[in-house]
């Protein structure tokens, strides 16, 4: 399946890019885009433990199982206030 | 009402917004950016914001403020952008018959808005820059 991730404030600047198109196996989790961008990012490996998941607009657990077209926000620790 | 906007907030304009006949109290909470954090100067404050789930955790609030207490009217504005120091980053202001729902209803909407809503501020220090993160947001996620 071919999922949207966008990424924002430190998890953006730990992979360089705000969004990006990743073909992933069926079945996969919200797990398998952070095993997915961890492994290939220090960086994003680092803040791992720290962030939330969001698909389309709504918090998921980890374990939650995406869809084709999902838009998938890397969301690390908020700061508004 | 809720907004995300890059334009200074104009907090008479809030105010005014969740003034109706029928409220006997309206409480304000006004966020304002800091010149110190961590021990430093902070020169700058930028904000961002996933925009789109932004608007809708903050759209979840307002309705949930309507379901738990007896308000009146809700208004939710928080700014992104460079926020000058002592400029306001967030306003939010709260209706109600009597003062003690304004109170918990306000104080609730911004506990929430810090844990849970996708906005993100970066300080700029003389020898650095960091996103900042807020303590419940952190608390959060551990559960």
């Amino acid at each position: 399946m071919k999922i949207t991730v966008i990424f924002f404030a430190g998890a953006r600047e730990a992979v360089g890019e705000s969004d990006v198109t990743v073909e992933l196996h069926e079945n996969a989790t919200a797990n398998d885009v952070l095993d997915f961008f961890s492994s290939r990012f220090g960086a994003m490996k680092q803040i791992r433990p720290y962030v939330r998941v969001a698909v389309n607009q709504s918090y998921v657990l980890n374990d939650y199982a995406l869809h084709d077209g999902d838009e998938v926000a890397i969301i690390p620790p908020v700061s508004g206030g | 009402m809720v907004c995300i906007q890059e334009e200074k907030i104009d907090v008479q304009e809030i105010l005014n917004s969740v003034i109706v006949p029928e409220a006997g109290g309206v409480d304000v909470f006004i966020g304002t950016t800091r010149n110190h954090s961590r021990g430093e100067n902070v020169l700058a404050l930028s904000y961002e914001a996933y925009v789109p789930m932004a608007l809708e955790l903050l759209r979840g609030i307002e309705k949930e403020l309507h379901l738990r207490w007896n308000v009146h009217k809700v208004s939710i504005v928080h700014r992104i952008g460079d926020v000058p120091v002592t400029e306001a980053s967030v306003v939010i202001a709260v209706s109600a018959d009597h003062r003690a729902e304004a109170f918990s209803a306000c104080r609730y909407a911004i506990d929430t808005l810090k844990k849970d809503v996708p906005i993100w501020k970066k300080e700029r220090f003389e020898n650095g820059e960091v996103w900042a993160e807020n303590a419940e947001a952190k608390l959060a996620e551990k559960k």
